[in-house]
């Protein structure tokens, strides 16, 4: 019995130490770190605060979205209850907000619009969040040759996830003695090799929340990065409940097909 | 099978079909009455473990085929539907990406289980080579599907992997443009890796049932190395090993679930959320975490064709292993030196999956270049010399004698008649 024990203690600890054995670092960036009180969406019980998915989907809507796209995420998963939950009325008030590219005018044939641009229209729920730029060169020209990477699975494309969104929105500092910034670039220690082209965006105030909270720079990062922790991991919640009686109900097997194997091998030598 | 049979058909049908084709008592005879030794602990649950890795890899990805696309603009994108949009794509696919960590895992303590009990040597040689093979296909199948998703890391690994072909001299280049089906990782590449991604887990599972049949000739092998010498020292594999393996594997599944449920990125790296960009170098291109002890090994050899022949080599070389180990005796629970020379075996092999991930530089290289030469050691010196000149504690007379009182003995006992009240789990 002591022996099976440590025989299932050292397989137990080998299994869990391949998480740490696979974790990379990401570099010379600081290590992110969470807001104060952490994530509601960690641990086994982890679930989304609607409220802060709503007020960092505003902070998207009115703040990233003039440059980052969503191409993977579905403006009506909105309407998700384990997300945003905005009612099916809401996601169609959100999508007329935003833009998509229109496909050819039914009369003309024609891809631009009577400016030359290409030709837009209003989107509906079954649309995704796209670029606002046509096509990653007009997004570098924008951008000082910078492209603005898609936000659908940054929480997941970074070591850190919501963490580094948090620590990076809120970490722009003047330059230390020392470090010469490239043209067009900011100081961030967070971001890998500490320059980023992004400029500082969160100011007080930048948004003014529909449900009245005090837009401070760090409420405002951390709503930001648990939208966008939502966007890359939208089935979270259903995720771990299902996992929690997954897991109760392997529990409860092997106990019972421990016993069994108890009571068969009682009176057998081995 | 090297047992007598013991088939007896239930009813006429199966009488019918005995006559023609046996299938039932081929089960029967190697999964219900196989007389298996009655001491193999925990460590030996490993066998069963790894069949359910087997299926539940081929179960989930036959589902994530009929919805991944293999083609550069589309992989990754298609990937992301099946994590939004296919119906518990998320489940299937995080199963199916921890899946074969938990594979790896369990492959990996069943191969140290073979080196310690000494499995590996007569009259049990080709079912190590067969499971030498499975593990060669094992690391070509985890390979070519950690490429699918066509992110950076899929990209870059494939682009380090096949780069290593370049260092066969002369014909190098010719066979990796080959390999590439062009000049570059690109399109042709994913097609014909995602073709042979869903090949190569079938030819696993041929392979896995001559590892079984090589496995119920000899019979098992136990933890005290010597051979079964009568019935009093087996018990029929059911029920008695199905239950324990049972247990075995429901525990072995809360360790996958709790991977696949609450920490399903754990395993595998960011830059795979990001999508292929053969113009961007990621900083630190790294493999999957049970690669990373071979890829030490060939960033420890300064020399590109030398590291790539170090690192085949590293597999290669338990192919001969049977024939390196001069020991008489199996077990290393019998071979004081030899303990103590595995422990330092498997250190050996931690450091260097330690440095694997690390960049190849400094003091790692240093920790690198000893473990690999270690690990060469280890086969090449220690096994060969060390067996010759260590003096064995001594084994037991059989595999029953300890376990069961004299009188059972002598009466040659059946199963759970009047054997001791058990001390051992």
């Amino acid at each position: 019995m002591l022996k099976a024990t440590r025989t299932l203690a050292i397989l137990l600890a080998a299994g869990l130490g391949l998480a740490a054995g696979a974790a990379q670092g990401a570099g010379e960036a600081k290590h992110p770190h969470a807001p104060p009180g952490g994530w509601s969406f960690e641990g086994m019980f982890g679930h989304y605060d609607k409220a802060a998915v709503q007020r960092g989907f505003q902070i998207y809507k009115e703040v990233c979205a003039a440059c980052h796209g969503m191409e993977y995420v579905a403006i009506r998963t909105l309407g998700s209850p384990s997300g945003p939950g905005y009612s099916e009325d809401e996601v169609e008030a959100v999508a007329a907000e935003f833009r998509v590219p229109a496909g050819p005018d039914p009369q003309t044939g024609s891809l631009v619009d009577d400016i030359g641009l290409p030709r837009l229209r209003p989107a509906l729920p079954s649309d995704r969040f796209t670029s606002p730029y046509p096509n990653d060169i007009a997004a570098r020209a924008a951008n000082g040759g910078a492209l603005p990477p898609d936000l659908s699975v940054i929480a997941k494309a970074r070591e850190g996830g919501a963490s580094y969104i948090y620590s990076l929105m809120t970490g722009y500092q003047e330059p230390p003695p020392g470090v010469t910034l490239e043209a067009g670039m900011h100081y961030n220690p967070y971001m890998a090799g500490g320059q980023i082209a992004m400029p500082p965006q969160l100011v007080p105030d930048r948004v003014a929340y529909e449900d009245g909270t005090e837009a401070s720079v760090e409420q405002m990062a951390s709503d930001i990065a648990t939208f966008l922790n939502w966007a890359a991991e939208p089935e979270l919640e259903f995720r771990k409940k299902l996992g929690f009686m997954v897991i109760s109900y392997l529990a409860v097997l092997s106990l019972l097909v421990f016993l069994a194997y108890r009571r068969l091998w009682r009176n057998v030598g081995h | 099978m090297s047992h007598q049979s013991t088939y007896r058909p239930t009813g006429p049908f199966t009488e019918w079909l005995d006559k023609r084709l046996p299938v039932p008592r081929l089960m029967h005879d190697s999964l219900v009455d196989f007389p298996t030794p009655r001491n193999l602990n925990y460590w030996y649950t490993f066998g069963g473990i790894l069949t359910f890795c087997l299926i539940s890899q081929i179960v989930t990805g036959i589902i994530l085929a009929m919805h991944y696309t293999p083609h550069v603009d589309y992989a990754f994108e298609s990937v992301e539907r099946i994590m939004r949009d296919v119906n518990f794509g998320w489940l299937l696919r995080y199963a199916h990406a921890v899946g074969a960590s938990m594979f790896f895992f369990a492959v990996y303590v069943h191969i140290f289980r073979g080196l310690y009990y000494g499995s590996y040597k007569a009259p049990r040689e080709v079912l190590w080579m067969l499971g030498v093979v499975i593990l060669l296909l094992m690391m070509a199948t985890a390979f070519m599907g950690y490429v699918l998703p066509w992110g950076q890391m899929s990209f870059w690994g494939a682009t380090v992997i096949t780069n290593f072909f370049t260092a066969i001299p002369l014909v190098g280049n010719a066979i990796t443009e080959w390999l590439w089906g062009g000049f570059a990782v690109g399109n042709a590449t994913l097609n014909r890796f995602f073709s042979l991604h869903y090949l190569l887990p079938f030819v696993i599972f041929g392979v896995v049932i001559l590892h079984i049949w090589a496995l119920h000739v000899p019979g098992n092998n136990n933890p005290t190395g010597i051979d079964v010498r009568g019935k009093q020292d087996t018990v029929p594999f059911h029920p008695y090993y199905t239950v324990k393996d049972g247990f075995a594997l429901s525990l072995f599944c809360i360790l996958f679930a709790w991977y696949v449920f609450f920490a399903p990125n754990a395993l595998g790296h960011p830059d795979n959320y990001i999508p292929a960009d053969p113009l961007v170098t990621p900083p630190h291109i790294v493999p999957e975490w049970y690669f990373l002890p071979f890829y030490a090994i060939l960033r420890s050899i300064p020399d590109k064709l030398l590291g790539v022949i170090a690192m085949f080599g590293s597999i290669a070389i338990l192919f001969v292993l049977p024939w390196l180990d001069r020991s008489p005796v199996r077990s290393l629970r019998y071979r004081p030196m030899t303990q103590i020379f595995f422990v330092g075996f498997v250190v050996a092999c931690g450091v260097l999956m330690y440095c694997g991930g690390k960049p190849a530089e400094g003091v790692y290289v240093l920790w690198a270049r000893l473990a690999t030469a270690y690990y060469f050691a280890y086969f090449l010196l220690i096994l060969p010399i060390v067996g010759l000149i260590e003096t064995p504690r001594k084994l037991p007379d059989s595999i029953a004698k300890p376990v069961l009182p004299a009188p059972a003995l002598a009466g040659g006992t059946p199963i759970g008649a009047t054997a001791a009240p058990h001390t051992d789990g």
